[in-house]
């Protein structure tokens, strides 16, 4: 395995760096008072619900530090709950409770913690631990999304996600993020998540990678990666176009679930969302991101932009990426 | 991207700005380029000694005028009883007067000589040419010596050396016998050469030589050749190297001229020292009174470190956007790199990584006792102050390591990395920690390598207008789409099919 790839090839392939990403696209079509929308979770939810886009239902919000002391009778009304900063980034401060028992909460990974470690939890989000920049943050207290039985042999643990890249209101690009035991269950790459690249076209999966390399089977679970089909993949695609509409940022990441029973959910947006996407799909952005820059007419019609974006940006009939320029 | 002209017209401008300042200080007030450039410093004293009459007298000194190769950096009249009457800005003369004075009198005058080779004045050549008129029989004796020489020579430096060589030829001829008997050999040098209508003068020089005393002017001439006076010395012929030198007079009037007295007669003594140049630039120049040397030096001190930041600061955007490395906090590293300064290298390292060792030690205890992320972060600082505090004492008492300098480091920031490290080890795991506590202290070193250069710091103090194009290099950075380093790592999974 090469620990190294010449810049030459990268920009063969289309690939977007950093730097690009940050000045060519998030600078460029990311209006700076759109951003709170998507780094609020709360905020995102409030738009989606009411532009009618499925949501996980919003169980309770924890703004002060004395709703905490009498947050046990609150939580003890569900059974199952997920309790995540409005803030916070990169999958921070989520703790997924999936059963109540008698000597606790039952955490998604089988342990059992005391109610004080979920208020404890809950302070410290609100002071600001897992927000960016330490600010003061809300907590959220979200219904557990459940997993869709497609999935479940799967995913090591939690629901798995699909993270789509809207650009200008088309999706261009897509991945499954699984969560292993490396990333605590959680869906970020970095944090060695598996990506799973999914073709625009079909919902079919097309290579997998886990810490920027690529791996054939689950590294938990053992199943291969490679005949994954996503269902309602147009459905899931009409929402994550749909958000183009609802936040007005063009280059947007939806991060959608699949619940058993309601479907795709949307569970958040990122107006900087992150490039992995692009080892998973061992696919660059760059000619999509300018294939959709270089359309004449703006669609206004969500399924035009979803067909469309189905019929262009499919791995069988992906043309050669166009000329680059430097 | 929008703007490409623009920005980079501004990027130029700002770079032009920086050089074009630094440059012109450079020129105009001679602050050196290199830290430590010495100049040479000659103190010449000028000695006048006469026999006054009694009565009022008057003492007239002329001065070394404007040249090159010299420049005249301070002068002190010293006379007491005396009243001095400065010379007027074109005028090279001391004017001494009194109203009554007896017996032996002594004056000085003082002069402080900086050796500038870049230091160039433009000659002039005198409007009318001396007019030469010879009693016979020399008139004859004048002509063939010129007629003998003139048609081997092309100008007036070679005619002055074959006229040099005749007058120094053994056996000696006639002519030049007979003429020598009339006059002194400078004189009659000045005299022919005037005949032979070439622009020359009789001058008078101090010939520097370090720890000399009671010395004479010498009689030179200066012959006009490439527009410019060249120095020919009567006796040996023309001279290359005219910075031991100093041209004192030039024509033929007395060097010294007194109204009431006699005897008199001048001598000098001269000693001759380095000085570093920027200590010269500093002491000379008014130009300077908003600028930094103008601050009590203790400020002066602070600014070179502040003006060390932007370096560091460079250093951060470079590391961070073009070779990609993760640093906990965006600009601790420059904060822990000004800290490395005053700690020197490897004790610094040594200290920082104890301390955030220690820290997150503690800090792992402090996340059980449930605190508020305020008051949390509170009980680090005061921690590590106890910490800084510990060390220094115990440090200092075994003699172990500069124990002391440890208290520069920047406290809030350690708590806040110890803070922020320890909530990445509970999130993202000891290897994130890891990655981006070796990616803080390799920027850290890497900006203090580059601040603790001494041309870094003679530049960034001196020549603060510098920073503009550190400005502009960052703006530059600041647009860089291309791919960063470390992303050709990350992507090379790609590069399998």
């Amino acid at each position: 395995m090469k620990a190294w790839i010449e810049p030459g090839r990268l920009r063969a392939r289309g690939i977007l760096g950093m730097n690009r990403r940050n000045i060519g696209y998030i600078a460029r079509y990311n209006s700076r008072d759109r951003f709170p929308l998507v780094d609020d979770k709360l905020k995102t939810k409030l738009i989606a619900q009411k532009a009618n886009l499925p949501v996980p239902e919003l169980l309770n919000v924890v703004s002060t530090q004395y709703e905490i002391e009498s947050i046990e009778q609150e939580l003890v009304k569900h059974t199952e709950f997920v309790i995540k900063p409005a803030q916070g980034s990169g999958g921070k401060g989520i703790l997924v409770i999936e059963a109540l028992m008698e000597d606790g909460f039952v955490k998604s990974n089988g342990v059992t913690i005391e109610l004080n470690i979920i208020k404890r939890h809950l302070s410290n989000i609100l002071s600001g631990l897992h927000s960016l920049g330490g600010r003061a943050d809300v907590a959220i207290v979200e219904s557990l999304v459940r997993i869709s039985p497609l999935f479940e042999h799967i995913s090591h643990e939690g629901v798995p996600d699909i993270r789509l890249i809207v650009f200008k209101g088309y999706p261009v690009m897509g991945m499954l993020r699984l969560a292993t035991k490396s990333s605590d269950g959680k869906a970020n790459l970095h944090q060695g998540a598996v990506g799973v690249g999914i073709d625009i076209g079909t919902g079919e999966s097309i290579a997998a990678v886990q810490y920027n390399r690529i791996v054939k089977v689950h590294p938990d679970t053992g199943v291969p990666l490679r005949d994954i089909v996503i269902p309602n993949w147009q459905q899931l695609l009409s929402l994550a176009a749909r958000c183009y509409e609802v936040t007005q940022l063009g280059y947007l990441g939806c991060d959608i679930v699949i619940d058993e029973h309601k479907g795709p959910l949307l569970l958040e947006l990122n107006a900087r969302p992150g490039l992995s996407i692009q080892i998973a799909n061992n696919q660059g952005l760059l000619p999509r991101l300018r294939h959709v820059e270089n359309l004449e007419e703006f669609s206004p019609s969500v399924s035009d932009r979803v067909t469309y974006a189905m019929r262009t940006f499919t791995r069988s009939r992906e043309t050669a990426p166009s000329g680059e320029t430097p | 991207m929008t703007q490409r002209g623009p920005f980079l017209f501004l990027v130029a401008l700002l770079i032009l700005a920086g050089i074009g300042t630094a440059a012109f200080r450079h020129q105009e007030y001679r602050i050196p380029l290199l830290p430590g450039a010495q100049q040479t410093v000659w103190q010449v004293e000028a000695r006048v000694e006469y026999f006054a009459q009694g009565g009022a007298t008057e003492v007239f000194l002329t001065l070394p005028p404007e040249q090159s190769g010299f420049r005249v950096v301070d002068e002190t009249p010293i006379s007491s009883g005396y009243g001095f009457i400065e010379p007027p800005a074109d005028q090279h003369l001391a004017h001494w007067t009194k109203r009554n004075a007896e017996g032996p009198q002594v004056l000085f005058y003082k002069l402080e000589i900086v050796q500038d080779d870049d230091h160039l004045v433009p000659d002039s050549l005198p409007a009318d040419a001396r007019k030469m008129s010879w009693d016979e029989p020399y008139r004859t004796a004048a002509t063939q010596l010129l007629d003998s020489v003139l048609p081997i020579t092309v100008d007036a430096y070679t005619l002055a050396q074959q006229i040099i060589r005749s007058m120094n030829r053994v056996p000696i001829d006639q002519n030049v016998s007979l003429l020598l008997d009339k006059y002194e050999k400078p004189e009659l040098l000045a005299n022919l050469l005037a005949t032979a209508e070439v622009p020359a003068r009789t001058v008078q020089v101090l010939e520097l030589e370090d720890g000399r005393r009671r010395q004479g002017l010498r009689d030179f001439i200066q012959v006009w050749h490439e527009d410019a006076w060249r120095l020919v010395d009567p006796v040996t012929g023309p001279l290359a190297a005219t910075s031991k030198l100093l041209l004192w007079k030039a024509g033929t009037p007395a060097v010294l001229e007194i109204i009431g007295g006699t005897r008199s007669r001048v001598s000098f003594s001269m000693i001759s020292h380095t000085r570093s140049m920027l200590e010269l630039s500093q002491a000379q120049t008014s130009a300077f009174e908003y600028s930094f040397y103008s601050l009590p030096i203790a400020e002066q001190g602070k600014f070179k470190l502040i003006m060390l930041l932007p370096v560091g600061v460079l250093v951060v955007v470079f590391m961070r956007l073009v070779v990609g490395v993760r640093t906990s906090g965006t600009f601790m590293p420059v904060l822990i790199a000004l800290a490395f300064l005053q700690t020197e290298l490897l004790p610094g390292v040594a200290s920082f990584v104890l301390v955030v060792a220690i820290g997150l030690l503690i800090r792992f205890y402090l996340s059980e006792l449930n605190l508020l992320l305020v008051a949390r972060i509170a009980t680090l600082v005061i921690l590590v102050i106890g910490i800084i505090t510990l060390f220094s004492v115990v440090s200092y008492r075994l003699g172990l390591m500069r124990g002391l300098t440890i208290s520069f480091f920047p406290m809030i920031i350690l708590a806040w990395t110890i803070e922020r490290m320890s909530i990445i080890w509970e999130e993202e795991g000891p290897k994130e920690v890891l990655i981006q506590g070796s990616g803080s202290l390799l920027v850290a070193v890497l900006a203090f390598l580059l601040m603790d250069q001494n041309i870094v710091r003679h530049l960034a103090f001196n020549f603060p207008e510098l920073h503009l194009c550190v400005l502009a290099m960052v703006l530059l950075l600041g647009r860089y789409t291309g791919y960063r380093l470390l992303e050709l790592h990350r992507f090379a999974g790609l590069a399998e099919n």
